[in-house]
């Protein structure tokens, strides 16, 4: 589906990159343990989390994270802001809290971008 | 005497990392990426020494005073090097415990000190190497080669 | 929805509280900060979240809630498993990620509502 699925899907807020919006999106991965993201996220995936700082930016950046989706309606610093746009990863926010977002997304089609972990401490 | 083969280095540059200075936390790694992006270094290669070099740099961010990471690009071969001002590691296979962590409040916030990074660190790279001296610092040596 | 029922959808490994199965799920929390979802969270809900700390036996005590999911295939540590048993929070471990099985459990919780 398209960035503008999501945003409708999650009744979202487009932060950064409302001109990005046709982007194409499959798979997802949820967390707010930015490791864990490290860890098991893939490119090309939607992130959904709660935490806002920069960190969330360049974890995203680091792996060619597609989006942001900030859950339980955080609003990300202004400087988060900035380096998103600089570093051109789209942010959304929407109301609802992690489960409810991934369930509905996952309802709608949206896959995790692994389906099973080797083993706990990540791959390679 | 023979002369000495050309250094087949494609790239070498050091880049400096503040330590406790989290707002920056994360720009170093971001250089890396650009500059392995250019160097037209595989993407799934570049992602991992992304990875390797910003868990590496986070953990400077957050125990040491100060860092330095080494990159060199070699035909088939990305090399990072680590070394930080720090107060080293009393316990290398506990600190390598996935889950062990000293990690404070401000860390946790976020999103790290979950006692990941080092394991991330190992397994995201080809080859690691860790050793610390308690008062003095701690080095990372991380090789990932393309396939 | 039972602990139970939901155990025997998504193959889960029950860890501990293994004869507190019967409780009912009324919602799920995915989450990994503590103080979010001691803030957020409500009775009855399973907790789905890769910490592996005796502090979340605490926070699902306080909160009531009905379970524990691990992901990623994340063990408890021997005191979480303790406490949990004395706490009667059952705690299971899926090799799941977070999105996956808060997918997964949204649409049994929805299918049966």
């Amino acid at each position: 589906m398209k960035l503008s699925d999501v945003k409708e899907i999650l009744d979202a807020e487009v932060i950064v990159g409302e001109d990005n919006l046709d982007l194409e999106v499959k798979t997802a991965f949820g967390a707010d343990l930015m490791s864990d993201v490290l860890a098991f996220a893939k490119a090309g995936s939607l992130l959904l989390t709660g935490l806002t700082n920069t960190q969330v930016i360049r974890t995203a950046n680091v792996l060619d994270i597609a989006a942001i989706i900030l859950v339980r309606g955080k609003k990300p610093s202004t400087e988060t802001i900035a380096l998103a746009k600089e570093l051109k990863i789209p942010i959304l926010t929407t109301k609802y809290i992690l489960f409810e977002t991934a369930g509905r997304l996952y309802t709608k089609g949206i896959v995790g971008c692994l389906q099973k972990v080797d083993n706990a401490s990540g791959r390679n | 005497m023979p002369v000495a083969e050309t250094n087949p280095n494609l790239y070498s540059g050091s880049f400096i990392i503040e330590g406790g200075n989290f707002n920056s936390a994360g720009i170093v790694s971001t250089s890396i990426k650009s500059t392995l992006k250019k160097l037209g270094i595989p993407g799934d290669i570049v992602r991992k020494a992304a990875i390797v070099s910003y868990e590496a740099e986070i953990n400077v961010v957050s125990y040491a005073k100060k860092g330095v990471v080494t990159l060199t690009v070699e035909p088939g071969i990305v090399r990072i090097e680590v070394a930080d001002e720090g107060p080293g590691i009393p316990n290398i296979d506990l600190a390598m415990q996935e889950g062990y962590s000293t990690a404070d409040q401000r860390i946790r916030e976020m999103g790290f000190g979950a006692g990941m990074g080092l394991c991330n660190i190992k397994n995201y790279s080809d080859a690691f190497h860790i050793e610390s001296e308690v008062g003095k610092g701690t080095r990372l040596k991380m090789t990932i080669t393309t396939p | 929805m039972k602990i139970e029922e939901i155990v025997q959808a998504l193959g889960l490994d029950v860890k501990c509280a293994k004869d507190c199965l019967d409780r009912e799920v009324t919602g799920g929390y995915t989450g990994d900060l503590l103080s979010d979802v001691m803030g957020n969270s409500k009775a009855g809900y399973i907790w789905i979240t890769r910490q592996v700390h005796q502090n979340i036996v605490a926070v699902a005590s306080l909160k009531e809630h009905s379970a524990i999911i691990l992901i990623n295939s994340s063990q408890p540590t021997a005191e979480t498993m303790e406490k949990a048993e004395a706490e009667k929070i059952p705690i299971m471990v899926s090799d799941l990620p977070a999105f996956e099985i808060s997918g997964k459990i949204y649409n049994l919780l929805t299918a049966k509502s």
